[in-house]
Parts: C-alpha cells; sequence; structure tokens
C-alpha cells in the first residue's frame, strides 16, 4: 500500500466511524419496544364518510403553510369509479384542493372523460395522508439522519439537517413525500404534530365535517381509533412492502392502490 | 524505528483527532439514537421540540361562538352545523386582531364542493342533497336565495 492510500483510507474509515459513533450508545431491543408504551399515533379513514368535499386538503395546506398554488401536498383525495365494463377509474385533480364538483374524469394526458350513470357500479372517494409507518423505508434510506421515527411513532422530518437528496421521496411506497418548494427540503404529514401534541385535533379532521377522518391513540383500548382498529374490518394500503402502515381505512377495495 | 515510519502514524493521528474535533463542534450534542434505537431514530432530538412548536393557524368553533354567537346559534341549529366555521371562512390565524376580519367566499364554487350532484353509489356524497350547477340558478351566488348558516329550505 502507497502511504498516500493509506492516509486516505484512514481519514474515510475514521470519518465513518465517527459519524455512526452515537449509534453505540444504546441499542437495546427491549428497550426499543418498551420506548413508549403508552402513546402510539394511529389514523382512521371511513372511505363511505368521505364526500370529496377537499375542506381536508385546503386546511392542511394552510395549517402548514403548503402553498396552495403549488402541485404538492401533505394530504390528497381520490375518486374511485368502477364500471359495469369492470373497469377501475382512479383521478386526482390538484390534490381535490377544491374538492370534485365535475362529473368528469381528469384522464391526464388523454383529457377528461365523462362515464354515464347507467355504467357506473360503485363510486367512492379515498382520502390519503402519510401513513406513518413502524418501519418506514423512507427513514431508513435518509444518509444524514435528518428524517426519524419519534417515540410516539411520527415520521418528521429535521428541516436544518436534511440536505434535500431525495432519497426519501423515492423511497416511500405511497409517495406522500415531496420537495418543499420554499424551505426547499423533503416534506411530508407530520400529523400536525405540533397540534396533537399540544392535545389539539388535526387540521385536516377537524376539517371534516363527516367524520371520515380520526386520528388516535392505538395503545389505549378505550380510544375510538384503536376500538375501530381492533374491532372493525379495516385494512391498509400496499402491506406487501412490509411498512406496517398507521392509517387504517374502513371500506378498501382491492382496486384502492 | 526510522523516521519515515513515525512519520505517516503522526499524520494519522492528527487526522483522527481534527475528525474528532470537527464532529464534536459541528455535530449538535443532543444527536443519537433516541427512542426508536439507531435504524429509526437516529436523530437532532431538539428538532421535535421545533415541530411541537410550529405555529398552529386553525381555531375551532367554540371559539367563534364568544364574539358571533348570533352566526353560531342559527348555523348550531341548521343541516350545516357538521361543517366547521373556518372551512367557509378560512383559519382563523390571529382573528380578530390580526386578520380584522375573515374572508367571506360567495362564490358557487364553495357550495358545489359538496352540493354538485354526482353519482358516487359508494359514497356518503350520495346522501346530500345535489344540484345541476349548471343548471340551477346558473350565474347567481347561491347565497342569494339560501342562508348558508340556515340552509333550510322552509326558511328561505
Ligand atoms: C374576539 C372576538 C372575535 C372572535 C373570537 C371571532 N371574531 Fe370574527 N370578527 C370579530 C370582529 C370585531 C369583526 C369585525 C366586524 C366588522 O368589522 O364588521 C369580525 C369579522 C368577522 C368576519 C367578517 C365579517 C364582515 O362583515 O366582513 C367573519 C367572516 C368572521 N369574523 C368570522 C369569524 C370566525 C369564523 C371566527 C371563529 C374562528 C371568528 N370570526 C372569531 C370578532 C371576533
Ligand atoms: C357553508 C359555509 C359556511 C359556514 C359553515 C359558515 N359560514 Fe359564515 N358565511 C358564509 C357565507 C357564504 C357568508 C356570506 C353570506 C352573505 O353574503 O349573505 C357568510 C357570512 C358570515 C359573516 C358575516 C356576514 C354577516 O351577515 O354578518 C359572519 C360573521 C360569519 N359568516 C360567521 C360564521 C361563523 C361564526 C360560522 C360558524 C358558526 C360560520 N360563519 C359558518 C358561509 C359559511
Ligand atoms: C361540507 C359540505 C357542504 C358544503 C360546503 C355546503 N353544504 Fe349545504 N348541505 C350539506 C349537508 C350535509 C346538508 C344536509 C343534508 C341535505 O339535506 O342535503 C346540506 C343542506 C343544504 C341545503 C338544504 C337542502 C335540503 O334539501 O334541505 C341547502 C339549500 C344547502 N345545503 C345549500 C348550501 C349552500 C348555499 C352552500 C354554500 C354556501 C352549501 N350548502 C355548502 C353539506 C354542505
Ligand atoms: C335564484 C335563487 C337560487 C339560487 C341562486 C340557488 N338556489 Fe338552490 N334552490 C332555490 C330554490 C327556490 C330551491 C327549492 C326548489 C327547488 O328544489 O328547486 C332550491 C333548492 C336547492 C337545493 C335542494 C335541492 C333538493 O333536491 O332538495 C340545494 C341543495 C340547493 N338549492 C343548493 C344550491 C346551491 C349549491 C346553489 C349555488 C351553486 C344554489 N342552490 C343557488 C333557489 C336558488
Amino acid at each position: 500500500m502507497k502511504r498516500r492510500d493509506f492516509l486516505k483510507n484512514t481519514a474515510v474509515f475514521v470519518s465513518g466511524v465517527s459519524i455512526s459513533l452515537s449509534a453505540l450508545e444504546f441499542i437495546d431491543p427491549k428497550e426499543l419496544l418498551a420506548a413508549n408504551p403508552k402513546l402510539r399515533w394511529g389514523f382512521l379513514v371511513n372511505t363511505y364518510k368521505c364526500v370529496g368535499c377537499g375542506f381536508c386538503v385546503k386546511a392542511c395546506k394552510i395549517e402548514n403553510d403548503i402553498p396552495l398554488e403549488a402541485h404538492v401536498t401533505r394530504t390528497w383525495v381520490e375518486r374511485y369509479v368502477m364500471t359495469k365494463s369492470g373497469e377501475t377509474i382512479r383521478d386526482c385533480p390538484n390534490g381535490a384542493l377544491a374538492g370534485y364538483t365535475s362529473k368528469l374524469l381528469d384522464e391526464n394526458a388523454s383529457g377528461m372523460r365523462l362515464v354515464p350513470d347507467e355504467e357506473i357500479t360503485q363510486a367512492f372517494f379515498v382520502p390519503k395522508l402519510c401513513n406513518q409507518c413502524s418501519t418506514p423505508a423512507c427513514v431508513q434510506v435518509c444518509p444524514v439522519g435528518a428524517t426519524y421515527q419519534t417515540g410516539d411513532g411520527v415520521v418528521l422530518v429535521d428541516r436544518k439537517w436534511c440536505i434535500g437528496c431525495g432519497y426519501c421521496i423515492m423511497g416511500c411506497p405511497y409517495g406522500v413525500r415531496f420537495f418543499h418548494p420554499i424551505e426547499r427540503v423533503a416534506d411530508k404529514c407530520t400529523f400536525c404534530y405540533h397540534r396533537i401534541s399540544k392535545g389539539g385535533n388535526t387540521a385536516c379532521a377537524q376539517a371534516c365535517p363527516f367524520g371520515a377522518r380520526q386520528i388516535g391513540n392505538l395503545r389505549d383500548p378505550n380510544d375510538p381509533v384503536a376500538k375501530a382498529v381492533m374491532n372493525e374490518r379495516v385494512g391498509v394500503l400496499r402491506s406487501e412492502y412490509g411498512t406496517k402502515p398507521n392509517v387504517y381505512y374502513i371500506g378498501l377495495n382491492e382496486e384502492v392502490r | 524505528m526510522k523516521n519515515h515510519v513515525w512519520r505517516p502514524l503522526f499524520v494519522v493521528l492528527g487526522l483522527v483527532a481534527g475528525i474528532l474535533l470537527f464532529r464534536l463542534v459541528y455535530v449538535p450534542a443532543d444527536f443519537g439514537t433516541q427512542e426508536q434505537g439507531y435504524t429509526f431514530g437516529f436523530h437532532r432530538l431538539g428538532n421535535e421540540q421545533e415541530w411541537k412548536d410550529y405555529p398552529a393557524k386553525y381555531k375551532n368553533n367554540s371559539y367563534c361562538t364568544e364574539c358571533h354567537d348570533d352566526k353560531v346559534k342559527s348555523w348550531e341549529a341548521s343541516a350545516h352545523a357538521i361543517i366547521p366555521c373556518e372551512n367557509c371562512h378560512g383559519a382563523a390565524f390571529g382573528h380578530p386582531d390580526k386578520p380584522e376580519k375573515l374572508t367571506i367566499d360567495r362564490s358557487r364554487d364553495l357550495c358545489i364542493r359538496c352540493h354538485a350532484k354526482l353519482l358516487m353509489p359508494s359514497s356518503g356524497r350520495n346522501k346530500i342533497a345535489g344540484i345541476d350547477s349548471e343548471q340551477h340558478n346558473a350565474k347567481t351566488e347561491c347565497v342569494e336565495c339560501h342562508n348558508p348558516h340556515n340552509p333550510s329550505l322552509e326558511d328561505m
């Protein structure tokens, strides 16, 4: 080995070790499980109740300073229309910020499409937001420790630490992350951490007139959300990815992706 | 041993000290594995508090009661009582100090978010009285005829 290579390798090695030094502090798995035995935030969406008014999207954007005109949003509402011929059509114009006010389905490049009423079998709305996964893929891929899971299970982004590399945006199987056009960092739903940690409700759940969205503590057996998750027939999105989502849906179809 | 063997070792020790010193200065003291362990919890602890301190914009209905109880009374008894005031008037922020007034949205777009007739058989949308916005008194604001705080057709 050349002396120059030796010095170079040492520098790389030392930097690497020193970055992960803090990892050596405590990694006892039992301690991890018991980290917060009393509080684990979870979310319940009732797709039967959602009417597609889009007030949740508007409230979320205003509450969390996401520019209304930017085509990014932390939560959105999809419309599903199924036809007698077995077709499933999904649309989501501008995240449903202005709600669904027309029968025309937005087929993007191929334009607008009208499905006659007598052709429709099922049609419903599905609100989407961050699933605050128990094993979040987005957190694992962060190279700098800027995104993480709190003790009560919410995945957050450290805006001072994020370098904007975009790995997490690619890593999320649900596409809930985006690049914040003003902060210039990765951004995502926080379950309105500033509201729920002070005993409040999330902006989207508070704005929903129909109670289609609810947040609750999954570790509290008397919590309405925890009860529903336990007793009702609920589903989660894309369980095959193994990310263990914590947003539960009532009335989920296999067509919903 | 000879000098040329020791010299690189000193350089290496210098490197180690330098990088550790840089880390000490650059990485905040509260950065490290927190409650969720190395895989999911490696972060700067202070950031959790920063998110908790994020300013809230939305208040709630009971806040409006203090000053607009006439509006709240009629709204409370109506079919629209499920719709929070701030959905139609926007987030309260510091109202009534800043802003002094909240927006009044008289547009038809506000109402047809729920009342545009769509066929959505597997959703609550079908239970709301629907109109075809192009047919139903087009071009006139809905609130010319309907009271948003008491939409009952009998009281029109
Ligand atoms: C502390 C008292 C107070 C509270 C609480 C309050 N407001 Fe007001 N609001 C006012 C005052 C004062 C005005 C100005 C009235 C004016 O100039 O006619 C006003 C104006 C408004 C206006 C515009 C009225 C107009 O004629 O232009 C709206 C809409 C409004 N408030 C909605 C709300 C809503 C919704 C809430 C609850 C989130 C709320 N206010 C809470 C005092 C209050
Ligand atoms: C469905 C949407 C909607 C909801 C919900 C709603 N408003 Fe309004 N509000 C309106 C509209 C539209 C107007 C304008 C009415 C007009 O011009 O005739 C208005 C007007 C007002 C005004 C000022 C106009 C006036 O007549 O003095 C106040 C104050 C007000 N609303 C307060 C409230 C409060 C408080 C609540 C909650 C209890 C509330 N609104 C809920 C839509 C709504
Ligand atoms: C968040 C959804 C929503 C919005 C926005 C909304 N409404 Fe309603 N509206 C309802 C619901 C729910 C009812 C009660 C169920 C029903 O009878 O349709 C209702 C009832 C009504 C009724 C009575 C219908 C009947 O047959 O008795 C009228 C009229 C009405 N709304 C007009 C309006 C107007 C005008 C606006 C805009 C200022 C508006 N609505 C905004 C949800 C909404
Ligand atoms: C020129 C006055 C006028 C305007 C403007 C108007 N409406 Fe109406 N609306 C009526 C009258 C009168 C009725 C009751 C008779 C009927 O069903 O046509 C009615 C009925 C309704 C109903 C109940 C329909 C049902 O089947 O029970 C709804 C919902 C409604 N209007 C919503 C709206 C909305 C939303 C707008 C604005 C986009 C609007 N209206 C604009 C006069 C008006």
